[in-house]
């Protein structure tokens, strides 16, 4: 086989992993590449922003568990998308990010366009590389996709100077990856499984505490098969929303801040948490000191570093959720003293209080007054309309919060949120993503009317590339989460979160050759849905909210989550 | 409470920074650190003393073994161990404290490694308490500059019974 340019390699690499789109925007730095990608298959999604060209790549790795690319340039190219690779980064997202960078004997010098991404990313990526060695390329890009999605995954950063992609080389035989240092733990310790799986079998206040562990492992099946085996009640954390169907009995919703007054209770006052792919986070525990005092807790997870890093755990299970699950499910269905009736039968009491709960504080939120909308309003009847099936991202907030209560998510890769990061401007690029991933499904975007604006440039983006997303802005006029935090704590002092001038979202969307439809009482919000989700083209759906409206329950930051403020 | 753990490496431009990031980004604390080549010139090794519960060196210690390029961590205090320090100190030798000073070095093992007319130059390596005992002794005649390696350790060899 001849020579080819580093370009090139870094082409047929990508066509090796299965790559069809990329996310990107050019620059000096990354010229070559550009060029290489033309003589290719691979799309190349021509970004208004690099920050989008992460959400989005991070968006399409959310709802297909493929490896998102994003290929940004040297120096602000890269540096803008540093929030979507700490997004992503968070919430464990397999991305493979590559970012020009100046001629090697530059490096260093302060060139035109330089900065230290592979120093900036460090904390922010699972792994990064500079590339130094154009032998090391290809086995570089290689390693980083083996690293991005396998064991706990996330983003890796690529750096590869200008002069080094444009250096020949031999393109060497793919060979098996074998990394001495890198060995995720897989498969779960048979002894952990069987201590488990006998606290189960004795635990009669038991709860699930689902992550989105479970949705990166593709284990919603299995998790869904050991929760109706033993009968044991699930709460979903933001991030693992949908890994078990939202509209079945044993569901109780999401914990934590804005959790369910049942899940919160049902944690306070469990015997036994069986934590799977989640990670004890500030948002879902409260305070830590009162967080499940009474309970024993069984961790899976894939990362060890979770494992009693806020809360200490008692039978630690490492490994990937979907075989730790196979294992756990396999050992009940051995068991000869497990009988699924009577274990239904025991945890009958627990489930009676569970749903007592359930009744006494559901879900709600006051509905009285037909010329205002309420945005719970809405996000039911988005959730009604598409029966469900749509892909849902969020923005950051009051919005996020809403979608996450009042949509109930059957199934896993159908709720794309910034979960640890809290990233405004997410949703709509990952909407994108999604888009490109499945054009033929419906892709919403709840968004509000401040965080919208942040990424708001990618509807160009959207239009060049008909992807027909849909984006709902529940508008308040105000950056409405912080508004309601100074409203409870601040004396309502509502400092900076007044935003008193907007675009106005119809002429904006005519403006981008998108479709803007505007709803202003509640009677209006059905239509104006029906008639977006029948248009295929971008619209924008403008609903002017109920301004003050809050989102609850909520725990403030700092205290038990029994200590719920409620509607 | 003290805890020195060794920690291989990838000998590869960066990796420090990721260790030290890592310490700096999740408020562990470092009190020393040290780190060369082994006999491997592709792997290093890095001792890192940090002071903190169980809980975290727990955490200190898993995120260690999380990032790629560490090969092996271990805490050394687990077992029994050696650990060395060596100090180089610039201490004032005036007509008076000579022949004094001379003494300190001698009892505790150490070695003039430069002279002038007004100073010697000592090197000494013991443990952190001996490198400590002599810092005190000398301290009253007049120490005028110290530079320290930070602590190395080893695990001693598993005995035959």
């Amino acid at each position: 086989m001849g020579k080819i340019t580093g370009s090139q390699a870094v082409v047929r690499c990508l066509q090796e992993e299965g790559v069809k789109t990329i996310f990107g925007y050019p620059g000096g730095a990354v010229l070559d590449l550009f060029d290489a990608l033309m003589d290719s298959d691979i799309t190349n999604v021509l970004v208004r922003h690099e920050q989008g060209a992460v959400h989005a790549a991070d968006g399409f790795a959310r709802v297909t568990g493929e490896v998102g690319v994003a290929l940004l340039t040297s120096g602000p190219g890269a540096t803008n998308g540093v929030t979507g690779i700490a997004t992503a980064h968070m919430d464990s997202i397999p991305l493979v990010i590559l970012t020009g960078q100046v001629p090697r004997p530059l490096i260093g010098n302060d060139a035109f366009q330089e900065v230290d991404i592979v120093g900036i990313t460090r904390p922010c990526t699972k792994h990064n590389y500079l590339v130094s060695n154009v032998d090391d390329l290809v086995s570089t890009l290689r390693e980083a996709f083996h690293i991005a999605r396998t064991g706990r995954p996330g983003p890796v950063l690529v750096d590869l100077p200008k002069d080094l992609i444009a250096t020949k080389l031999t393109y060497p035989e793919k060979t098996p990856i074998h990394l001495s240092c890198y060995q995720p733990t897989f498969n779960p310790h048979p002894v952990q499984i069987e201590k488990a799986c006998r606290r189960i079998m004795r635990a009669t206040r038991p709860v699930l505490y689902v992550g989105g562990g479970v949705i990166l492992s593709n284990s919603s099946k299995e998790l869904t098969e050991l929760a109706e085996k033993l009968s044991i009640p699930v709460t979903m954390t933001l991030m693992g929303l949908g890994a078990y169907p939202g509209s079945q009995k044993l569901c109780m919703g999401m914990l934590g801040m804005h959790g369910t007054y049942t899940a919160n209770m049902a944690v306070a006052e469990s015997d036994l948490l069986i934590a799977v792919g989640a990670r004890f986070d500030d948002r879902v525990t409260g305070k830590l000191a009162d967080f499940a005092t009474n309970a024993e807790i069984i961790h899976v997870d894939i990362d060890p570093t979770s494992i009693s890093k806020n809360v200490r755990v008692d039978i630690p299970i490492v490994a990937d959720c979907k075989n730790a699950l196979t294992a756990m499910n396999k050992w009940f269905d051995a068991e000869s003293n497990f009988k699924q009736t009577e274990q239904a039968g025991r945890l009958q009491p627990w489930l009676a209080l569970i749903s007592e709960w359930t009744a006494k504080h559901p879900l709600a939120y006051k509905d009285n007054n037909d010329s205002i909308i309420k945005p719970q309003y809405v996000i039911e009847m988005l959730h009604q309309l598409t029966g469900g099936q749509a892909i849902i991202t969020t923005e950051v907030g009051q919005n996020q919060m809403w979608a996450a209560q009042f949509h109930k998510f059957d199934y896993p890769r159908h709720f794309v949120t910034s979960g640890g990061l809290g990233t405004m401007g997410f949703g709509l690029p990952a909407a994108i993503g999604a888009q490109m991933a499945f054009p033929d499904r419906t892709v919403i975007d709840i968004a509000g009317d401040g965080s919208i604006q942040m990424n708001i440039q990618e509807l160009a983006t959207a239009k060049q590339y008909s992807c027909p997303v849909k984006i709902a802005i529940l508008n308040n006029g105000y950056l409405g989460m912080v508004r309601q935090w100074q409203e409870l704590f601040y004396n309502k002092r509502y400092a900076s979160t007044i935003m008193d001038v907007v675009p106005d979202f119809v002429d904006l969307a005519k403006a981008y050759g998108a479709v803007g439809l505007r709803a202003t009482t509640k009677s209006e919000v059905e239509p104006v849905i029906r008639e977006a989700l029948a248009t295929n083209n971008i619209v924008i759906m403008d609903f002017k909210i109920e301004r003050e409206e809050g989102v609850y329950p909520m725990v403030p930051a700092g205290k038990a989550t029994t200590e719920m403020l409620l509607v | 409470m003290k805890h020195t753990i060794s920690v291989l490496l990838q000998n590869k431009p960066g990796v420090l920074s990721r260790v030290t990031g890592l310490f700096s980004g999740r408020g562990f604390n470092i009190e020393s650190l040290c780190v060369a080549e082994t006999l491997d010139p592709n792997v290093s090794c890095l001792t890192v003393v940090s002071r903190g519960d169980e809980a975290i060196i727990e955490q200190i210690t898993k995120q260690l073994n999380k990032l790629i390029d560490v090969i092996k961590v271990t805490e050394i205090n687990d077992k029994e161990y050696v650990e060395r320090e060596m100090i180089l100190l610039r201490v004032k030798a005036e007509a008076a404290t000579r022949a004094e000073v001379l003494r300190v070095v001698d009892i505790f093992r150490g070695k003039v490694v430069d002279v002038s007319a007004k100073s010697y130059a000592i090197e000494l390596t013991g443990s952190a308490s001996k490198i400590q005992a002599v810092i005190d002794i000398l301290r009253p005649i007049g120490i005028k500059e110290i530079v320290r390696t930070g602590i190395i350790a080893m695990s001693r060899a598993t005995k035959t019974k």
